[in-house]
């Protein structure tokens, strides 16, 4: 998901001027395109070294960290918006990282593959694991360790009790506000704690 | 080959205070220059050493064979900090034995060698002392400050005692204090060095001696804690010195590593100043600045404008990720702009001296993006 109308409706979600921690942040695209359009400030987070490289390459602060080993690093409430984009089905205790999420950040956003889209249902069906664009991977070398739903996120997102400012799905970098859980590769949630 | 560098001296006549309350007065510093001061003399680069090293941080001197500084790999024309763009400064601490004043020199009163005499310097010291060669040189603002180690302390400390003097602070394999088993390790060096009769108190140098024996235990407890048990064992293993056969002896070598060990320790007698061993570590020891804060380091950084690269080796345990990961934290309590890579390298300490491509990959871009802003 690094195409530019799908960064851009994230970052929608940015209010401009706002501290930024962005969780598995990649190249630090997002960073680099939210410091620039938007004012933001911020740190990107990543464990990949190459990664790493290249936010300093381009002059995104970054901090190397395995984000399975939490967020301690970081105080409650010390961002306004907190980002993990493609980054949840990568986790191992993707739970307690939602709620570390809601504490360091005031708002949270969080944006993964839906697994529930028609064309990974219609693969479902015919007995396969999907192989899409979104999801490119066989499943038995698929970096995915998590695979979940639209609907899933709502049911993990209340039983946190974390308040939903705003969802939707995102579909060729366009937002999907009508059935998304059906219609978009992507879901995006936009939360508080409540 | 690399280039050839040519070492320097200043001479400062006039007192430092020191953070003991002593002073010293009619020093001299080595240095050593690489690169061209740019017409703003914004450029500058300072380069802090660590126990060991000197102000030759780079290059080769004429006509010497393997007379390449310490930091060669890391500095030099197209080096990841490159003197094609940068004017990189090393400068030989105070107490040192490389050629600035240190415990082996006189004393301008007495006229005496300072030896045991020699007033205790700290790493506030130093800087200070790099501040007024700075000034010498006529640079108010460096565009970094980079040390490892001990050298990384220095950095540190300067962006809290000059922050208005340095734009970018870069802390390699660095900590914001030693840990209880660091001065441990400091403490047992120290006795080895002491306890060696020909040691006198520290004024050795009157009866014509070397407390060479405790420089070699020193060097090697210090050896070992540089290196990471996997290197080790990689590098030596249980390697018999000769043949495949028990020699059942308890005092000969039997085992490589001792080997290796004895060779290091006596290599180092040769040339390392007892004195300036004790002064050194001690500067380590007591390099807390957290401590006149009640031992909150975000309260002890606020002072810090820079911003930081904070680099880490996964097998340092001397100075391990986690005492880095404390400066981060504490840069990021007080929003500092701040980057961390923790290099998965299996070098231990040492890996701060040595190539690894993800370790220069990241200061080459580091630094390249200091020398855009040069342009800006």
């Amino acid at each position: 998901m690094t195409d530019k109308a799908a960064m851009q409706a994230l970052a929608r979600l940015v209010p401009p001027g706002s501290r930024v921690l962005d969780l598995g942040c990649g190249n630090g695209a997002m960073l680099d395109y939210l410091q620039r359009e938007r004012g933001c400030s911020g740190y990107g987070v990543e464990i990949d070294d190459a990664n790493v490289l290249a936010c300093v390459q381009r002059g995104v602060d970054v901090i190397q960290l395995n984000l399975d080993e939490g967020l301690a690093m970081f105080d409650d409430n010390s961002f306004d918006v907190v980002l993990q984009i493609d980054t949840l089905q990568h986790l191992r205790n993707a739970e307690t990282m939602l709620r570390e999420t809601a504490r360091v950040g005031r708002t949270g956003v969080v944006a993964f593959p839906n697994f529930a889209h028609w064309p990974n249902r219609l693969s479902i069906l015919r007995g396969r694991m999907p192989v899409t664009r979104r999801l490119p991977y066989q499943w038995y070398d698929t970096p995915n360790i998590r695979v979940g739903t639209y609907k899933d996120f709502e049911v993990l997102a209340t039983k946190n009790s974390l308040r939903i400012l705003d969802s939707f799905g995102l579909q060729d970098g366009e937002e999907v506000r009508w059935l998304p859980n059906a219609r978009a590769g992507t879901a995006v949630f936009h939360f508080e704690h409540a | 080959m690399s280039f050839f560098a040519t070492p320097q001296s200043m001479h400062f006549p006039e007192v430092l205070p020191l953070q003991s309350g002593a002073s010293i007065r009619d020093y001299h510093l080595a240095y050593e220059t690489y690169g061209t001061l740019n017409a703003d003399r914004s450029n500058a680069v300072l380069v802090c050493h660590a126990l060991n090293a000197s102000h030759h941080v780079a290059g080769v001197y004429a006509g010497q064979d393997k007379s390449e500084g310490w930091w060669d790999n890391m500095i030099g024309p197209g080096k990841p900090v490159d003197t094609d763009r940068f004017f990189v400064i090393g400068v030989n601490n105070l107490g040192s034995c490389f050629g600035s004043t240190g415990p082996m020199h006189n004393h301008p009163d007495t006229g005496e060698v300072y030896g045991a005499d020699f007033p205790v310097v700290t790493v506030e010291d130093w800087v200070n002392a790099q501040a007024r060669l700075l000034d010498r040189l006529g640079i108010q603002q460096l565009a970094a400050v980079l040390g490892g180690s001990l050298g990384g302390m220095q950095a540190l400390s300067w962006t809290l005692q000059y922050p208005e003097r340095m734009r970018h602070a870069v802390v390699v394999a660095s900590a914001p204090n030693l840990t209880a088993e660091n001065i441990a390790f400091n403490e047992v060096a120290r006795r080895a060095i002491v306890t060696d009769p020909d040691f006198h108190g520290g004024h050795f140098y009157r009866h014509g001696v070397i407390p060479k024996r405790g420089l070699r235990i020193a060097r090697m407890i210090g050896h070992i804690t540089y290196l990471s048990d996997d290197v080790m064992n990689e590098k030596f293993g249980r390697q018999l010195r000769e043949g495949l056969e028990l020699k059942y002896s308890t005092q000969d070598i039997e085992f490589q590593i001792e080997s290796y060990l004895r060779y290091q320790g006596d290599k180092f007698s040769d040339y390392f100043d007892a004195n300036t061993y004790l002064l050194i570590t001690r500067a380590l020891d007591y390099f807390d600045p957290a401590r006149t804060h009640g031992g909150n380091l975000t309260r002890a950084l606020a002072r810090a404008t820079a911003r930081f690269l904070l680099v880490s080796f996964t097998t340092d345990w001397r100075f391990s990720p986690k005492r880095s990961r404390e400066i981060v934290k504490a840069l990021l309590d007080n929003r500092r702009s701040v980057s961390y890579a923790e290099i998965d390298a299996p070098h231990g300490h040492d890996a701060f001296l040595l190539d690894d491509a993800r370790y220069m990959g990241v200061m080459r871009s580091y630094f390249d993006s200091i020398a855009k802003e040069l342009q800006a």
